[in-house]
């Protein structure tokens, strides 16, 4: 990362998003904080119900720095749509509409919307922060909870531990819709982060990003922890950096020989259960996860 | 008759109320219309999908997912400052609900067209007004339209009254499935500079603004919440004053006025009044005038607005009648129909508090006859007399002949 870059994405006098409450450590906030630091005041922020909207909209203290709104917990794409329309509407000129939703609010309650809008390439960027449960709610499990993780709703019991379902594919699901501009990223791969920003913001229609977003209290990890458990996560295969442009899949970053999965779950208290079986189990999921995007960027040519 | 040059302009269609509707929000001119298909809404957006395709009619019009997208989608076009439309109905209706109250509650302007329907299950597609009524609680101006004629005037009309920065709420327009949307009348379609006139573009008070950034939508907790909550029912009183103010201006360019919250008809010195709303009420009046023939003081009351709740106008037509009837297309399982609540609770403290008796029919498009409401005026009278059950259900089958 180059000094002029690094001096931008540090913390400064001109923030976008500052003064929040979220928790130390939380990964959701810095993917918002840097988005816009990219996409600067002229933008227009959509946040459904959930941690962000939790922590920065709380009347009279909003954190925001340019127009911001709360949405109802299904319709941040809705609600994005009808921005997008009326910015066309009102002849506005030089501006960006951007959505930051969670995990649930995008891939489970929030996908019927978000179908809709990509399906009518309306002009925005959506960010999804995945920090794996409804955090905001007390760490629930959603859609994009991985095979194994503890959860209050998916408990270590004696008969079943941890969630029992695989995280969706939700790039592969976005990306199935010919998208204008989709990619994965995480939190702690910043500069890889920004620039995928950089390429949403130039995208005529939707542009889709979903960045793992590690939460240091529903994962059970040290706040100090947060990039290097996202690093991880790259490191052992078990999340993809990728990009669909063009009706192309790429793979970021292709790994030979993944390191082991098994300290980097269990330094998380959600996978402290795991015994060896289930971890054979995910790395043979992961593996079933690589195949799949290694055909598709064959077949697709990307 | 029309009383402004501009008026002179206007043409004669022959078209459905939905067509009505189309038209009045074709005439307002919104910047976004955003609408998902329900039977009986359906010809409103057709129109005015066609309108936008031939390039007759400006607006960004979103195909969206589902009727919750619908709504949200006009909010943020609103949150923008932007005109906005949709349309739905029934089980529509009810699946934007979530954010029928989160646009009272951010306080956007939208306007949106409810064919009334029946509600789910069983599955019927016919009118009752269960669907609206069910949802009087949710923040937004109602108002129950009659004919086709008054449908569009009333969609340009609710424009100005939710627009008007003392009102800053959301209108969602009333009209009885099928009998209403369905049927074709000749209609007056005012010129488009006409309206325009009347309707200035939306100068929105509080807006997201480029130049001006703020944060919309928030959080407000127990030290805040209850303030907000209070402006916005202060804002819903207003409207009684705005919406008059509205229509005596429509009146003086387009000629026809509709009347305020509620019309009477041969109210004035009518002992026994059917008080009722929608398309119903000209059947009502059909039954007025052949009970005034025998010489019976019957009239009947038309609620147009059930929010805000002409309650004033209402004590004031019934203050002196000796009894009361509610005719009307719903009912609160176990309690009474909802209009039938809100009008026995204006009459509580009434010093001659008149018999009051709801009749619940209509429901799932079931015909109401002329004869049906004339035997309501004779069970009212009766009632004066000897007591009636007070919620009944007109003509209806035994249910173990069904």
């Amino acid at each position: 990362m180059s000094e002029a870059l690094s001096a931008k994405l540090s913390l400064s006098d001109d923030e976008l998003f500052l003064g929040h409450k979220a928790c130390a450590g939380c990964g959701g906030s810095l993917a918002v904080r840097l988005a816009l630091k990219v996409l600067g005041e002229r933008t227009f922020v959509v946040l459904p119900a959930g941690c962000m909207s939790a922590v920065g909209f709380l009347y009279p203290q909003l954190a925001f720095g340019c127009n911001a709104i709360i949405s109802t917990f299904a319709g941040t794409a809705s609600m994005l749509s009808g921005i997008a329309a009326a910015a066309r509407a009102l002849k506005l000129r030089d501006y960006h509409v951007v959505g930051f939703a969670g995990d649930g609010g995008t891939a489970d309650i929030g996908l019927q919307a978000l179908s809709g809008a990509i399906d009518r390439h309306e002009n925005f960027i959506y960010i999804c922060y995945d920090n794996e449960a409804y955090m905001n709610t007390g760490v629930q499990k959603s859609g994009l909870t991985p095979l194994g993780a503890r959860t209050t709703t998916s408990p270590a019991g004696r008969v079943a531990a941890g969630a029992r379902s695989r995280k969706k594919d939700l790039f592969e699901i976005v990306a199935a819709h010919g998208i204008d501009y989709a990619a994965t990223a995480t939190v702690a791969h910043t500069y890889d982060y920004i620039r995928k920003v950089e390429k949403a913001r130039a995208t005529v229609g939707t542009s889709f990003l979903h960045v793992l977003a590690p939460c240091p209290t529903g994962w059970g990890i040290e706040t100090d922890q947060t990039l290097e458990v996202a690093r991880g996560a790259v490191d052992c295969g078990l999340w993809i950096q990728a990009e669909y442009e063009g009706g192309h899949y790429r793979i970021n970053k292709s790994t030979r020989r993944f390191k082991p999965i098994a300290e980097h779950l269990t330094s998380q208290k959600r996978f402290a259960h795991l015994g060896k079986a289930d971890l054979v189990a995910i790395e043979k999921e992961r593996d079933g996860r690589w195949k799949r995007i290694q055909r598709l960027c064959g077949a697709a040519g990307g | 008759m029309p009383s402004s040059s501009l008026a002179s302009t206007m043409q004669s269609h022959f078209i459905s109320g939905n067509e009505a509707v189309a038209w009045g929000a074709r005439l307002a001119r919104p910047h976004v219309i955003a609408a998902y298909p329900i039977t009986p809404q359906t010809v409103v957006i057709e129109r005015l999908a066609e309108w936008v395709a031939e390039g007759q009619l400006g607006s960004e019009f979103l195909h969206v997912e589902s009727e919750h997208s619908a709504l949200s989608a006009c909010m943020g076009a609103s949150a923008l400052g932007a005109r906005s439309f949709t349309a739905s109905s029934s089980q529509g209706l009810l699946y934007m609900a979530e954010c029928l109250h989160y646009a009272s509650g951010g306080r956007f302007p939208i306007v949106m067209m409810n064919a009334n329907r029946a509600l789910a299950l069983p599955w019927n597609i016919y009118g009752d007004q269960q669907d609206s009524l069910t949802l009087l609680s949710s923040g937004w101006i109602q108002i129950y339209i009659e004919d086709a004629q008054e449908a569009l005037d009333m969609t340009i009309q609710a424009f100005a009254i939710a627009e008007h920065a003392d009102v800053l709420t959301p209108v969602m327009l009333n009209l009885d499935g099928f009998v209403l949307t369905h049927t074709y009348e000749p209609v007056q379609i005012p010129a488009q500079e006409a309206v325009d006139a009347f309707l200035p573009p939306f100068r929105a008070v509080s807006k997201m603004d480029l130049e001006a950034p703020t944060n919309m939508g928030f959080t407000a907790g127990p030290a805040h919440y209850t303030e907000f909550k209070v402006q916005q029912h202060r804002a819903m009183l207003e409207t009684t004053r705005v919406a008059a103010e509205v229509d005596a201006e429509f009146a003086r360019r387009f000629g026809r006025s509709y009347g305020g919250a509620v019309t009477g008809y041969r109210c004035e010195d009518a002992e026994v009044v059917l008080v009722t709303l929608g398309s119903v009420a000209g059947t009502v009046r059909d039954a007025v005038d052949v009970l005034r023939d025998r010489g019976v003081a019957v009239g009947m009351l038309k609620l147009r607005f059930m929010r805000p709740f002409p309650a004033h106008e209402i004590e004031q037509a019934l203050v002196a009648t000796r009894a009361v009837g509610v005719l009307e297309k719903d009912i609160s399982f176990g309690h009474a129909g909802a209009v039938f609540s809100e009008v026995a609770s204006t009459l509580a403290g009434a010093a001659n508090r008149p018999v009051l008796l709801n009749f619940v029919a209509g429901l799932g498009g079931r015909d109401i006859s002329r004869a049906d409401v004339e035997q309501m005026f004779v069970d009212l009278i009766a009632a004066t007399t000897q007591p009636r059950e007070r919620v009944r259900f007109v003509n209806v089958q035994e249910t173990n002949n069904v």
